[in-house]
């Protein structure tokens, strides 16, 4: 019987195309992939990928000609999304687009396009939900301040979104699930980390405390509350679809939901 | 202070020198340093935005959708377009998009379904321009809303009114550079340059139609006819029509309501059917610039009138359905007299139209999901746009199976009584008739059957 081969990588999109250029030099392809740091499965052999940028870079050029630019950002925008049953579709789906004939973009009767496309749409869903609900605060120096605990790692995604749109203000956006944020000051965004005691660990519902926050900061979040509740009509209340719309998970961090 | 000092340990300041934005001059009309005086008009205003935001709550529209605009240097926003974002969904369902308020609900009409007429005793308030432009800039920054949906009560005169809600977009626009998104009412008599004023600022304009059947218009708002409302809508038509023409000489020429407009009307207010609501919207979605017309479900708001029914609830499911009829005409490719006929003239409320349309018409069916074209699958029940473009990329590469539409996200509940894929041998709407298949769909089991694989144990108790 032949073994079954496990790959090991760092995750990153690069890993994934070295680890579908060792699997085609090795020809041996992997059931499943794990994550460099965890633990190594019992029964089968596992062959830890380095990721090497020109090999990766080989495997892209390769997969620009079989993939449209389309297909080829649903790829990479699905790693976004950090599940562990992707990368095996991933790899799958990457393998049967270089060796098929013609583009396998749009065979959405394989189960593998299907996943890779419906990961993609998830990741695209939080992203939305993010522009749609992150909640900026005024601190006491002027810059906009905002934390966000998304399903996925999509605050690279929104930066392009909010980069634009406030491009005259200074602001930060903090994911406080991974542990980093974005900068944005000068027209660019620059990527941060704290430090685990620093005080932003220390919000608990991302509310800046008194004197963090710009003077007028409070009022305008009264005015969004009461606007809130009154642009409800009573007659049509409908609770199920309100939070159908509005996932509970998110309310954490939302103004509106936040007692005054 | 800067943030340095806010956030101890920050590592990301280094060599970041805390540029004062160049940010334009504050307006502080609204929140203050804490004194009494700023305290007083914190509280006004507060006041001020409960009862304009309910009195302008009723109108439903309000999309973001339908102009892309990036930001300009120096300005503040950008418009996405695409389906447009909404910030928040309030408890009833709907979305929050935009800050939609009046800026006025003093009001000198009197119809009779609106909450803001003359002969109300409610609460009334005045928004000045510089508060509104102030609370929306402000409300902007922190991402609660998308921009401005401005309605106003008509006090003076129409063209009184209309100017004061164009001074409002165009502050917004040229002293604040403010590119989100902006939705104006165009107030009903307004002059014809006042239009054009508004249509270089707003995003969307809207007129209300309020009631589709023109004798029930002027029982229930005297004031009003339908020919008060065409104007301004032609008006804005005629407006982006021109300034289309204009951009195709001028790359540069200024875009005139990009978003287009819409309308709403009431529904159960007054007795028209639902083929007098959808043929009225067949015949707008028909004009140019007409993007969407809402129907806006009647909320009972002044019950003591004798011209109005007495309903003990919005017809609710009424107005799903009309939505769902409306879906049908814009990305179905339905034509309204598909869906409702003058055998009948009101939609079923107990299942929605395409089904509804399905079963009176099972000579259509069954569609052959791997032969039929895209139009035909877009009529199955349980497919829609998403699953049909699914289908139609994915048989090129094989035969699909009823497997695959599931995991497509088909509703194989209903669409797999209108549907063969080859190796499905079901009994379809035809083996079965329609009658067998409504019931089928509309019957609800009202306990969950006890699973059949599972072994039930029964301990009943042993008499003693």
């Amino acid at each position: 019987m032949e073994e079954d081969w496990v790959f090991a990588y760092d995750r990153t999109w690069e890993g994934m195309l070295t680890a579908v250029f060792d699997a085609f030099s090795r020809r041996c392809f992997p059931v499943a992939f794990i994550g460099e740091e965890e633990v190594r499965p019992l029964f089968a052999s596992v062959h830890t990928v380095l990721t090497d940028g020109e090999r990766a870079a080989r495997v892209f050029r390769a997969l620009q000609k079989k993939l449209s630019a389309q297909a080829l950002t649903c790829l990479t925008v699905s790693m976004f999304s950090e599940l562990p049953d992707l990368y095996i579709h991933l790899f799958r789906y990457v393998c049967k687009a270089l060796t098929a004939e013609k583009s396998i973009e749009t065979n959405f009767a394989d189960p593998d396009v299907l996943f890779v496309t419906n990961t993609y749409r998830k990741v695209c869903r939080e992203r939305l939900r993010m522009m749609q609900f992150v909640r900026f605060q005024k601190t006491a120096d002027g810059t906009y301040f905002a934390m966000i605990e998304p399903d996925y790692d999509v605050l690279p995604l929104i930066l392009p979104h909010f980069s634009d749109r406030f491009s005259e203000e200074r602001w930060l956006i903090f994911d406080r699930r991974r542990r980093y944020g974005y900068y944005y000051a000068d027209h660019q965004p620059v990527r941060v980390t704290f430090d685990a005691q620093d005080a932003v660990f220390r919000l608990p519902d991302g509310r800046l405390t008194e004197e963090m926050r710009d003077a007028e900061e409070s009022c305008y979040q009264e005015l969004w509350r009461t606007y809130f509740k009154a642009v409800c009509i009573r007659e049509r209340l409908n609770p199920r679809k309100h939070k159908k719309d509005l996932p509970v998970r998110y309310w954490k961090y939302l103004t509106e939901k936040q007692k005054p | 202070m800067p943030l340095r000092n806010l956030f101890r340990g920050g590592t990301f300041f280094e060599g970041k020198s805390g540029r004062r934005g160049t940010s334009l001059p504050r307006f502080s009309y609204i929140c203050g340093n804490g004194d009494g005086e700023t305290e007083r008009m914190k509280e006004d205003t507060l006041k001020k935005l409960r009862i304009l935001a309910e009195s302008a709550k009723y109108d439903v529209s309000c999309s973001s959708s339908g102009t892309v605009r990036r930001n300009t240097k120096g300005g503040v926003g950008n418009t996405v377009g695409g389906v447009g974002i909404c910030h928040s969904f309030a408890e009833d369902g709907r979305c929050i998009s935009l800050l939609k308020v009046m800026l006025t609900n003093y009001c000198i009409y009197d119809c009779a379904y609106c909450i803001n007429r003359r002969s109300n005793d409610i609460p009334r308030a005045t928004l000045s321009v510089s508060e509104l432009v102030d609370l929306t800039m402000e409300f902007y920054k922190r991402n609660y809303i998308e921009g401005l949906f401005l309605s106003s009560g008509v006090v003076r005169n129409p063209d009184y009114t209309m100017e004061r809600l164009v001074r409002v977009a165009k502050d917004l626009r040229t002293v604040h550079r403010f590119n989100g998104y902006i939705h104006l009412k165009s107030i009903p008599g307004a002059s014809h340059e006042l239009v054009d004023a508004a249509g270089l600022y707003a995003d969307r304009m809207s007129v209300n139609i309020e009631l589709a059947d023109e004798a029930s218009l002027k029982r229930l708002a005297p004031e009003k006819d339908h020919a008060s409302v065409y104007r301004p809508m032609l008006y804005i038509q005629q407006g982006a029509l021109e300034s289309a023409e204009e951009r195709r000489r001028h790359r540069h020429a200024p875009r005139f309501v990009p978003a287009g407009q819409s309308t709403q009307m009431i529904v159960g207010a007054a007795g028209e059917s639902d083929r007098d609501i959808l043929s009225l919207s067949s015949a707008l979605y028909a004009r140019p610039t007409m993007r969407r017309v809402y129907y806006s479900g009647y909320v009972p708001v002044n019950t003591a009138d004798p011209r109005l029914p007495v309903l003990k609830q919005p017809p609710l499911v009424r107005e799903n359905r009309l939505y769902q009829a409306d879906w049908l005409m814009r990305f179905y490719q339905f034509r309204v007299e598909e869906i409702v006929d003058e055998a009948h003239p009101d939609l079923d409320l107990e299942v929605d139209p395409k089904l509804s349309w399905a079963l009176r018409h099972p000579e259509h069916f069954p569609v052959d999901i791997n032969r039929a074209d895209y139009e035909q699958i877009l009529r199955v029940p349980g497919i829609g746009v998403k699953s049909a473009r699914l289908i139609v990329c994915s048989r090129r590469f094989g035969r699909l199976t009823s497997f695959d539409l599931k995991k497509m996200g088909c509703v194989m509940k209903r669409a797999q009584y209108f549907i063969t894929c080859g190796e499905l041998k079901g009994r379809g709407v035809n083996e079965l008739h329609p009658e067998r298949v409504r019931s089928l769909l509309t019957h609800k089991t009202s306990e969950r059957e006890p699973d059949a694989v599972q072994l039930h144990l029964d301990f009943k108790e042993e008499p003693v």
